[in-house]
């Protein structure tokens, strides 16, 4: 649904794509994740025809970005960073004036102005102006502006950023039933818990290039198996734990005294931990907590692009 | 929901520019309905600038040919507010860019010229309704008439339109560049508002220094005064350079010239411009 080769943008000196890949199957998420200015907002900018490729091609629901972008138009929803809605106008004539610009009769944008803001709880904020919105009433009613002609394909551009955690997962709700739908979403987010949550595929930009890409949990076995990390009572048992477990796991231990903490990456997560377990029983050491972590996508991601800061230095 | 197709002919693609240009201008007026207080300004700004230079220097400026005052500055005032739409065009079209707005519009099947078309529309016929205050107000509170026939009248407020159009074309453009509303707003009242005294709207340019008085001879502010006096049979003073001694042409040719530079322009920026 979504295809691209080589994408390549300039901005004056600078090189904000140097060649991304993507490919995402229909009514899947793929969520491009990476750091800021890694050129995730340049790539949705060029699928979205807001900016034409120096090089490269990408195809949208069967369209070429470049040649065919005004059929293009019409097949796509975009809610970028901001909620793009006039803060003086009512919620509901925002919806209609965005579905009168998808030249839809005046009939058909009013209706389909009420039924997404019943949908998205809207309704009886309708009519007030949207300067006296909440946070995520503005998300919602962005999100609604960019569904008015149910797209089959949505591009959404930090979705989440500002919102407080109820609206978030009621946002993620809403995105999860498009999706059951067939629609197929392209998200960006700093946020990756929410990557985790929702996406089939992540895709990590850096510097412009295609870091990694994969699914989820594909991205995390790439950082190993987990890690068991224990805390100790007192820092003597510190001391002798970082003996103990050096006896019994073969990974290197990372120790952060200050917290009377230590951490070591395992192959076989629940096999470890029991053998941690009894050999600082067997030596008595004060134990507050034990436990078996399994890595976050925060890790995969530090690492894959700390990895490609030292390739490029 | 059925998928739409954009049109395949010219004609088709025509009737969409003109029908989204409609759509945009009904969402200007929305947006004044839903804040008369921004209208009121439009409207207010005007009645201080005639009771404040037509009572106040007034009494202390004498014409040299002799004639009202009061009847002399209404053109002024006129081609002033003319000139400052520019400053509204701005800002309204960067605030749009900020809001992330433009990349909305940017990315639905809108005909490219169409917003930037729509807003300027509706800015003109918002300009048109303040001069119709204004005007309004010269006849009751300064005494000001036209004295020329209804249809060199309503040519002078054509002239005036004319200018006023061009001047919303070269806000737009400079709106597309700036980041927000104050910069947009320092960006043209910053050299438009000194600029609109640096023309003879509100003295005769007579007693200008020698080196002062080309600039303001060659001003468009200028041509656009003496077009709009001689039209409406106000006192004037004596035209010394081309533009003023054929003031209606030289409004003709100044507008024009900055549509056929800024219109072209402000559509290409827009094609590419980002909110960031």
């Amino acid at each position: 649904m979504i295809h691209a080769e080589g994408l390549r943008k300039r901005y004056g000196e600078v090189d904000a794509l140097k060649g991304v890949d993507l490919d995402v199957p229909q009514g899947t998420v793929c969520g491009l994740l990476g750091p800021n200015g890694a050129g995730k907002t340049t790539v949705v900018r060029v699928l979205t025809t807001l900016l034409r490729p120096d090089g490269g091609t990408a195809r949208v629901a069967g369209c070429d970005v470049v040649a065919d972008a005004d059929r293009l138009r019409h097949r796509i929803g975009l809610a970028g960073q901001h909620a793009a809605v006039d803060e003086l106008l009512t919620g509901r004539r925002n919806l209609v004036l965005f579905g009168r610009l998808y030249h839809l009769p005046r009939r058909t944008a009013r209706r389909r102005a009420d039924e997404l803001l019943e949908r998205f709880g809207l309704a009886e904020a309708a009519s007030r102006p949207v300067k006296t919105y909440s946070g995520g009433m503005r998300r919602r009613l962005d999100l609604a502006a960019s569904l008015i002609v149910a797209p089959p394909v949505l591009f959404l551009d930090e979705p989440t950023t500002g919102l407080d955690p109820r609206s978030r997962l009621a946002l993620w709700d809403l995105l999860r039933e498009l999706v059951s739908d067939g629609t197929t979403v392209l998200l960006t987010t700093q946020y990756l818990d929410e990557a985790d949550h929702l996406a089939d595929q992540i895709v990590v930009v850096d510097s412009g290039r295609v870091a990694a890409s994969g699914s989820p949990s594909a991205l995390k076995s790439k950082v190993g198996d987990g890690r068991v990390s224990i805390s100790f009572r007192a820092a003597g048992d510190l001391s002798t734990g970082i003996e103990v477990v050096r006896g019994v796991l073969p990974g290197e231990p990372e120790v952060d005294r200050a917290e009377r903490r230590l951490t070591v990456p395992v192959e076989d997560g629940a096999a470890s931990l029991i053998k941690v377990a009894a050999a600082l029983d067997a030596a008595g050491i004060g134990v507050d907590d034990l436990g078996l972590r399994r890595p976050t996508l925060d890790e995969v991601f530090l690492q894959l692009t700390e990895a490609s800061e030292v390739t490029a230095a | 929901m059925t998928m739409l197709e954009p049109p395949a002919t010219r004609a088709g693609r025509l009737g969409w520019a003109v029908i989204d240009s409609l759509t945009i201008a009904g969402r200007t007026y929305s947006r004044l309905r839903a804040q008369p207080g921004e209208l009121a300004g439009f409207l207010v700004f005007p009645i201080i600038m005639t009771v404040l230079f037509g009572y106040v220097f007034g009494s202390a400026i004498t014409l040299p040919g002799g004639g009202d005052y009061r009847s002399y500055l209404m053109p002024g005032i006129f081609m002033q507010v003319a000139a400052l739409t520019a400053v509204s065009a701005a800002t309204s079209v960067s605030e749009d860019m900020a809001l992330g707005l433009i990349d909305r519009f940017r990315a639905q099947p809108i005909a490219r010229s169409a917003v930037l078309a729509g807003r300027s529309v509706a800015d003109l016929s918002i300009h048109l309704l303040s001069v119709a205050m204004m005007a309004l107000c010269g006849v009751l509170i300064a005494g000001w008439r036209p004295h020329g026939s209804p249809l060199e009248t309503l040519a002078g407020f054509g002239l005036l339109a004319l200018f006023a159009y061009a001047m919303i074309w070269i806000g737009t453009y400079i709106g597309l560049f700036v980041k927000n509303g104050a910069q947009a707003d320092a960006a043209t009242f910053g050299w438009l508002f000194p600029l609109t005294f640096l023309a003879n709207a509100f003295v005769p340019l007579e007693g200008l220094p020698s080196w002062l008085r080309p600039i303001a001879d060659w001003n468009p502010m200028s041509a656009v005064v003496s077009a709009a006096r001689l039209m409406f049979g106000n006192p004037g003073s004596a035209a010394a350079s081309w533009p003023l001694r054929h003031p209606v042409t030289a409004t003709i040719c100044w507008s024009v010239l900055i549509l056929t530079v800024f219109v072209p322009l402000a559509v290409r920026r827009y094609r590419t411009a980002t909110s960031r």
